[in-house]
């Protein structure tokens, strides 16, 4: 089951780079939520605050609250635990080259000590049939490398590997952008899949995915939140006119 | 080609185009001249390494110990074992120390100034000769102890892997693509584990091939061994005990006047010559290949 | 600044959440929950690695205290004349340590003179002119030079280099050089110049690496912008990258004559080991690293032992100051990428 994001007061900084401006935002559960704008806008940088990656980078700073379930991320709790509850998928796949298909998958369980055989296998397959890959590799589980695999698998790949932890929340960052055509058309079936289950944010590019899997979306520009709002209400009728300008491909 | 692109017409202004043309053909010539000078003597010198060797090299080398100056028929074989067991106790010192400064450069340090100073004073200390590392061993173990011991031995061949181990392990680790280690960060998996099996284990190849390069660099050290090892006629694997080593063998046959024992000392170099080039031709396949199985 | 509007617009096509609750998930959830932040192992791991990265600074403090603590009694006895005297009396406890000095300084430099134009050439032939597929193997060979050992390289010049030169080149040398007074006396082969021969051979591959690595840092439009404008091949060699590299060339030979300041076995083996100052090179000599090699284990007595680690210490010193110059003049072409010298 997917838990609701509050998120207050956000502001994040790299180094003495402010880029992000008093983020105001209510993401609500077992919805997907798109976030739209230019290149640079902060809504990457905004993804990766949610589940405190943002602080990797050595000179990187967050200030607010940011409430997973009522529990604020912050405050309240370490990295790890944030991000074994919230998973993340990346832009480019990044599946683990010396693992096999099976292992990526376990990964995040074996990593963090877990044993039983049994269980693990049965995570494995679940995962994998979420990601809707089950069917293509279900017979070179453990002989196949995950760096084996083409573009579009090793998205699904990933997606499995972060399904497997059982995270409340999940986070894609522009998961299709590396892919062909028919990749990202079972990427995006697949988020429309998980919705039920998952809370989903998702960064894009690109606006007709937005408006494909996305109930609500929010525009970022310049480190703000423009505009949040129903998604066919972004697309048809947006209250700012900076959206508008965005929306009918003015600038981007 | 520039200079035959833009040839000039023939002209009386043109003659200093001729002039530094033939200049720049010279020193050409030169170059490859010097390369030939130095390649062929190279070569030379392995042939004869190789013919001296194999026509000593024979069965009883590898399973005899030294017999007395005259007689015929012994070997190296407490020289090769000796050999084994100090730089087995060098590797258990020199290895993990140097992978762990290693993944302290790469992982934890990155540029700052701890890291650098680090850095530095790990190549400053490759160069410190390797008989003053002796010394400072003998006056560390030898002296205490009033013996001198494959212990010595071992720890002094120890320290002086751990400088090259640590700045190809940091080479390595830095190569893994940081998209790697944010997939494991992203997962929740804590930072020492993402290091040691993921990051760690993607750079395993790399990191395994600069040891070996670091081993074979003292398998073939000789002036460190002359005061701690110390060398033994007898078969020996005791630490606490004077033990023979290859290299030490190698010196004192070469400079004996026997020439039984000089055979020995051409066999012995011709082992410790295919055992260094195996590992170089080793290290070089490898990082070849590309050590990233499969990571773009 | 736009606030951002109420959020949940019921119209939005989410099915109802599914009450149909795996079991196992939870299980996965439970124990991922108990795992704890780590921060203790965490914690642990990073000050192991750092132990691991401060043992050698550790090394580097215990050689010196070594050196420094052990020879005490010369440094008293003789202070700095020490290193500017000509005695080695072990039975009088007179020590005295140019004539090691004299012996260093001359076969390494004799070594440079010889290696350095080679160095140079096979450098500037690898990186410039060489066809690409030879250059692989010839790399390699020039890393194989490199990884021979010290003893290995003594041995052969025992038997083949101290032929040659005594049989063949010192006589020529003498015939014609020899009014210099640098090539006179009687030839025995084991001489200051078998061990600059040999020394020259050994640090060849260093200087030669070094180099191109500087050579090929410098980045190709330098090359191409001297090229643009009409010059030779060596022209754009000269001005293009040794130019601009020059520092860094300077930094591998100095790095050379670091190696080349603290070669043992080889030096040892082919210089004769006469503790004498004598100005042709035709006759045997004696270094600080050699006379370590030498009288090391035999030295009875505290000031014979206390006078040998004193010539120790003089090389741990003159060692890292000429490699920490050495290095900073390659770092300062590299920027700092790892050199990767054997």
């Amino acid at each position: 089951m997917g838990v609701g994001i509050k998120i207050s007061d956000l502001n994040a900084w790299y180094g003495t780079n402010h880029s992000l401006h008093e983020i105001q935002l209510d993401i609500p559960a077992n919805h997907a939520t798109a976030l739209i704008g230019p290149s640079g806008c902060g809504k990457s940088t905004f993804l990766r605050c949610l589940n405190r990656m943002h602080e990797t980078n050595p000179i990187a700073r967050v200030t607010g609250k940011v409430l997973i379930n009522e529990v604020d991320i912050y405050a309240e709790s370490s990295p790890v635990e944030i991000r074994r509850r919230v998973g993340m998928v990346f832009q480019r796949p990044n599946p683990f080259p010396t693992m096999s298909i099976y292992d990526n998958v376990a990964s995040g369980l074996k990593l963090n000590g877990f044993r039983s055989r049994r269980v693990l296998d049965e995570v494995v397959e679940r995962s994998l049939r979420q990601s809707a890959l089950w069917e293509e590799v279900k017979d070179d589980l453990k002989k196949k490398s995950g760096a084996s695999l083409s573009g579009g698998q090793q998205q699904r790949l990933c997606i499995a590997r972060a399904l497997a932890v059982d995270p409340e929340v999940m986070l894609m960052d522009e998961p299709a952008s590396a892919l062909d055509p028919i990749s990202t058309a079972k990427i995006e079936d697949l988020i429309f899949e998980l919705k039920s289950q998952y809370t989903i944010v998702i960064v894009t590019h690109n606006m007709q995915q937005a408006a494909r899997v996305a109930e609500n979306t929010g525009f970022f520009l310049m480190g703000k939140l423009v505009e949040f709002d129903s998604t066919h209400k972004i697309f048809t009728n947006p209250r700012d006119k900076r959206t508008e300008d965005y929306i009918t491909g003015r600038f981007g | 080609m520039a200079s035959q692109s833009l040839r000039p017409p023939l002209r009386a202004s043109n003659v200093n185009v001729f002039s530094r043309r033939i200049k720049s053909n010279i020193v050409s010539g030169l170059a490859l001249l010097a390369t030939i000078i130095v390649i062929a003597p190279l070569i030379a010198i392995l042939f004869y390494l190789l013919k001296q060797g194999i026509t000593s090299l024979n069965w009883n080398f590898f399973t005899k110990i030294p017999v007395p100056a005259g007689e015929s028929g012994g070997g190296m074989e407490n020289a090769i074992v000796g050999s084994g067991v100090v730089l087995a106790l060098a590797s258990l010192i020199g290895i993990p120390l140097g992978i762990g400064a290693g993944i302290y450069l790469a992982e934890y340090a990155g540029s700052t100034r701890m890291g650098n100073l680090v850095r530095f004073t790990a190549d400053v200390l490759n160069g410190v000769p390797s008989i003053v590392m002796g010394i400072a061993i003998y006056a560390l173990i030898v002296l205490p102890q009033k013996h001198f011991s494959a212990l010595a031995g071992g720890v002094v061949l120890g320290i002086m892997m751990v400088p090259t181990v640590t700045r190809t392990t940091e080479e390595m680790l830095r190569m893994v693509p940081h998209a790697i280690r944010e997939a494991a960060l992203g997962l929740g998996v804590p930072a020492w584990r993402s290091v040691l099996t993921i990051t760690v284990r993607t750079a395993s190849a790399g990191i395994v091939t600069g040891c070996m390069l670091a081993f074979a660099r003292v398998a073939g050290e000789t002036a460190p061994l002359l005061f701690t090892a110390f060398g033994n006629a007898f078969q020996s694997t005791s630490l606490d005990e004077p033990i023979a080593a290859l290299p030490l063998q190698i010196f004192v046959y070469a400079v004996s006047p026997y020439d039984e024992w000089h055979r020995l000392a051409w066999a012995g170099a011709l082992v410790l010559i295919v055992l260094i080039m195996a590992s170089v031709a080793l290290v070089r396949y490898v990082t070849s290949r590309g050590m990233l199985k499969g990571a773009s | 600044m736009t606030q951002p509007a109420k959020i949940f617009v019921s119209e939005s096509s989410t099915p109802p959440p599914d009450a149909k609750q795996p079991v196992k998930p939870s299980v996965v959830r439970t124990f991922l929950r108990g795992r704890g932040n780590s921060a203790i192992a965490d914690g642990t791991f990073k000050a192991l690695v750092f132990l691991c990265a401060l043992s050698i600074f550790g090394i580097v403090i215990l050689i010196a205290w070594e050196l420094i603590s052990r020879s005490h009694l010369t440094l008293a006895k003789f202070g700095l004349g020490f290193f500017f005297r000509s005695a080695w009396d072990p039975v009088n406890n007179d020590f005295g340590a140019f004539p090691f000095i004299y012996g260093t300084l001359v076969s390494s430099f004799l070594a440079l003179l010889i290696s350095v134009p080679f160095a140079l050439g096979v450098a500037i032939f690898l990186t410039e002119m060489c066809p690409k597929w030879l250059r692989a193997p010839l790399s390699f060979l020039t890393e194989l030079l490199a990884a021979i050992p010290s003893v290995v390289y003594g041995l052969w010049a025992i038997f083949v280099l101290i032929p040659l030169l005594r049989d063949y080149v010192n006589p020529k040398l003498m015939f014609t050089l020899g009014w210099t007074g640098f090539f006179t006396g009687p030839n025995a082969g084991y001489s200051m110049l078998a061990a600059g021969v040999v020394l020259a051979i050994m640090i060849l591959p260093i200087i030669s690496s070094l180099t191109r690595e500087v050579m090929t840092s410098v980045p190709m439009v330098q090359r191409e912008g001297v090229l643009a404008l009409g010059a030779t091949r060596w022209e754009m060699i000269r001005i293009g990258v040794l130019r601009n590299a020059r520092i860094g060339i300077v930094g591998a030979i100095i790095l050379g004559l670091g190696r080349a300041l603290g070669e043992t076995m080889a030096v040892t083996m082919v210089i004769g080991n006469r503790p004498e100052i004598v100005k042709s090179f035709l006759a045997p000599g004696y270094t600080m690293a050699s006379v370590l090699a030498n009288e090391f284990s035999e030295a009875t007595g505290d000031m014979y032992l206390s006078a040998l680690i004193e010539i120790g210490l003089a090389l741990f010193l003159v060692t890292i100051v000429v490699n920490a110059c050495a290095r900073m003049l390659v770092w300062a072409v590299t920027r700092g990428a790892p050199a990767r010298v054997a």
